[in-house]
């Protein structure tokens, strides 16, 4: 028995060409036009749908273990199978945190039971994110960890974060950065500007994330090893990476779908569900992120998805956490925000950011006889809007209500197996 | 002379969201409420029957005293819940809390919070009325309300503040007060200048600045001096106090050259010595205690504006 995905639109790193595709066995068997099906067989009908390689997510916070009030790697899982990922990768301010095989291993394991998504365990560069003492990275690399950062902050002590290049070199596995350098945004909330300046709220300013951007390109020019820069925020860190990259330097990027769909003038509601960090900033920079994934500085759309419950989100701006859901969302959120073709925002949300994780072996493949089958079917001109109750995110903190979202995720194939279909979870 | 409330607002968030012509109308429902305050008996029963519950999340003397005398002249009910916002902390949150307080039947919340937009916040979660007593570095409505009063009452400025120079000295970036009192004179039509370090100053400032003191003063009619916190040193926004008072403070030479006519004022409390080196009652423009009197007026103002819902300040009234 097999699947057979008809009448849908091809979209991969080859190009895009209107094909049906057979799926047994975990792979994808047999492409072209009128592929021939048994009785037994399920049917996708993709008419109207694009069929693309499986999405891909750098950054998705999963809060298990620690937090699972929030989200469990199952809800997370399910979240992301409904997003049209077939692979995310866990950030690691756990608590416990992904410092340790033993974390790590937990937390895969816990991905392999909600069987909704390749679930990737990143490792911390740091023990415990205190910025002090490295991760043992080659045990972690041995059992599959290939994205190591201490996001939730930024590495802030230059020397470290160089000896962590330097260590970390050979070993096949990339570095990812949160730019933030912290003695400049102490107690901030929201980006600085004219709006904090009105409102009456700490700011964070452009110039924290962007003299970490500029620290890092010149360590990686330094050392020759890759870091992965994620959730750029602003346009000065965009002509930077622009200007590392014309150089030849091995550095890529990330853009959230809210950094490039929504601006600083939200706080003005006072509602946390807004805050985030870095935090939304000015229509400018929103611009120049579109225009860095437009012309390939950014190279990944990476949702930060970070659930918070309902209680710590109905706080004053100061005392509520930072962070927004955006796994359901992303999708929609990029193709009603960016100026680009579906074969772009594809590439930027699958092959490209699979590479950037090292699981391009796996993820982000040419739809092809005898490559695995990790498909999304999504329908690029599906209009709507998000309703928070409905979400399959455990915490329901979205920013995009009542925004119009554009492409809708049908159908979720993970290793052969249907996830999602009709848009919804069938476990 | 009758005033009854219109276009009252359920609620006083900010300075904004009351507009210049809701300026206008608590200074013209002020001056009778100051009219209240020279009887022999200052009360009326304009609110009776209703209940003002000030909850108080950050320390305040004076602010909750002002308000809750201004609610009782009124003859209103009030209730006072005083939390230092670590108690709250230990478990019920913001909003069980006012939802728990409003069960008991409040008609409006007074509330001061030490983090901006909490105010808002409230308003969200209750259908009673919400008057911002205080929100973080963001707002001080009734401040700004009771400011412009002082001004308007000392220079006799009923048709408004055009042509009035005004200058806020200090540290308008953690400044609530400089922001809801700019925000009020410029509603009247005052020329209002920032005088600060760049460091004191917001990142995009609303008003015109300047950091020479000595250059503008000779042009003010308003002298208006922030509190300047001692902390701030210890954050390298300026280097010493001393420096500070040099720079910005009202020394005995700045005082000397002030015309008489030009008011001095400041929202208290005072750092003596430091944005202020003179004593006050020495100065012939000093406004300091008019604001404080006049705040009562103005809250009344606000909240009869408010609870009112037209009412007689007559009636029942000697």
């Amino acid at each position: 028995m097999s699947l057979v995905i008809r009448n849908g639109t091809l979209i991969d790193e080859s190009g895009e060409r209107a094909a049906d595709v057979r799926i047994a066995d975990g792979r994808v068997v047999e492409v072209g036009a009128d592929v021939a099906g048994d009785d037994g067989d399920d049917v996708i009908d993709a008419t109207e749908c694009v069929v693309s390689p499986g999405f891909v997510d750098l950054h998705t916070h999963l809060r298990e273990p620690g937090r699972e009030e929030a989200e469990t790697i199952e809800t997370g899982s399910r979240a992301a199978a409904l997003g049209g990922f077939t692979a995310v990768v866990a950030m690691p301010n756990t608590d416990p945190t992904q410092d340790s095989v033993e974390v790590v291993e937990f937390v895969r394991r816990q991905g392999e039971r909600a069987r909704l998504c390749d679930v990737r365990p990143s490792g911390s560069i740091t023990i415990g994110r205190s910025g002090e003492q490295l991760t043992p990275f080659a045990e972690l690399a041995d059992v599959g960890v290939t994205l190591f950062t201490d996001d939730g902050n930024g590495v802030q002590d230059p020397q470290l974060m160089r000896r962590a290049l330097e260590y970390a070199s050979g070993l096949d596995v990339t570095l990812a950065q949160h730019c933030e350098v912290e003695a400049l945004t102490a107690g901030a909330v929201m980006h600085e500007g004219e709006c904090c300046s009105h409102l009456g709220l700490p700011g964070w300013p452009a110039l924290a994330e962007e003299l970490m951007v500029h620290r890092d390109i010149e360590l990686v020019r330094l050392t020759g090893a890759p870091v992965h820069l994620l959730h750029l925020s602003t346009a000065r860190s965009v002509e930077l990476v622009r200007a590392a990259k014309a150089d030849g330097l091995a550095v890529t990027a990330e853009a959230t779908p809210h950094h490039i769909s929504l601006t600083d003038e939200l706080l003005a509601s006072y509602q946390a569900l807004y805050k985030v960090n870095p935090p939304l900033r000015t229509m400018a920079d929103v611009d120049a992120v579109r225009g860095g994934l437009a012309d390939g500085t950014i190279d990944a759309i990476a949702t930060d998805h970070a659930p918070h419950t309902p209680e710590s989100k109905e706080q004053p701006l100061d005392a509520a956490p930072p962070g927004m859901v955006g796994l359901e969302t992303a999708l929609g959120v990029a193709i009603a925000s960016l100026d680009m073709s579906l074969s772009e925002i594809v590439g930027a949300m699958s092959w490209r950011p699979a590479r950037i994780a090292r699981i391009d072996d796996e993820h982000g493949r040419p739809i092809a006889a005898g490559e695995p089958a990790n498909l999304t079917v999504f329908d690029p001109g599906h209009r709507w809007e998000v309703v928070p109750a409905e979400l399959a995110s455990k915490s329901h903190n979205t920013p995009f209500v009542g925004v119009p979202l554009e492409g809708r995720v049908r159908s979720t194939i993970l290793r052969g197996e249907l996830v999602v279909n009709d848009g919804r979870a069938l476990r | 002379m009758t005033p009854t409330p219109s276009g009252g607002s359920a609620s006083l968030l900010s300075i904004d969201e009351l507009g210049a012509d809701g300026v206008a109308r608590i200074m013209d429902l002020a001056d009778h409420m100051a009219e209240v305050n020279r009887r022999p008996n200052p009360k009326v029963p304009a609110l009776r029957g209703k209940t003002v519950c000030n909850v108080f999340f950050e320390d305040s003397t004076r602010t909750r005293l002002s308000f809750e005398t201004a609610a009782k002249r009124l003859s209103a009910d009030t209730m006072t819940f005083a939390a230092s916002q670590s108690s709250l902390n230990k478990g019920e949150s913001l909003r069980d809390t006012i939802e728990t307080i409003g069960a008991m039947g409040v008609d409006a919340f007074v509330v001061r919070h030490g983090s901006s937009g909490a105010p808002w916040m409230i308003d969200g979660w209750t259908t009673a009325s919400v008057v911002n007593a205080g929100d973080g570095w963001h707002a001080h409505p009734t401040q700004g309300l009771l400011d412009a009063y002082t001004v308007r009452t000392a220079l006799g400025r009923a048709a408004g503040f055009d042509g009035v120079r005004i200058g806020i000295v200090g540290d308008v970036k953690h400044s609530r007060v400089a922001r809801s009192t700019a925000a009020a004179f410029a509603a009247l039509g005052a020329d209002v200048v920032f005088v600060a370090p760049r460091t004191l100053l917001p990142p995009v400032p609303s008003m015109p600045t300047t950091e020479d003191l000595d250059g503008v003063l000779d042009d003010l009619d308003v002298l208006y001096l922030l509190r300047m916190q001692r902390e701030r040193m210890t954050e390298a926004l300026v280097p010493s106090l001393r420096e500070y008072t040099a720079r910005f403070g009202l020394t005995p030479e700045r005082a000397a050259r002030l015309a008489d006519h030009v008011l001095v004022m400041h929202p208290g409390p005072m750092n003596r010595g430091v944005e202020i080196a003179v004593d006050p009652s020495e100065l012939p423009g000093a406004m300091i205690t008019k604001q404080v009197a006049n705040g009562i007026a103005v809250r009344m103002a606000v909240l009869f504006d408010i609870l009112g819902g037209g009412a007689s300040l007559e009636k029942g009234a000697r």
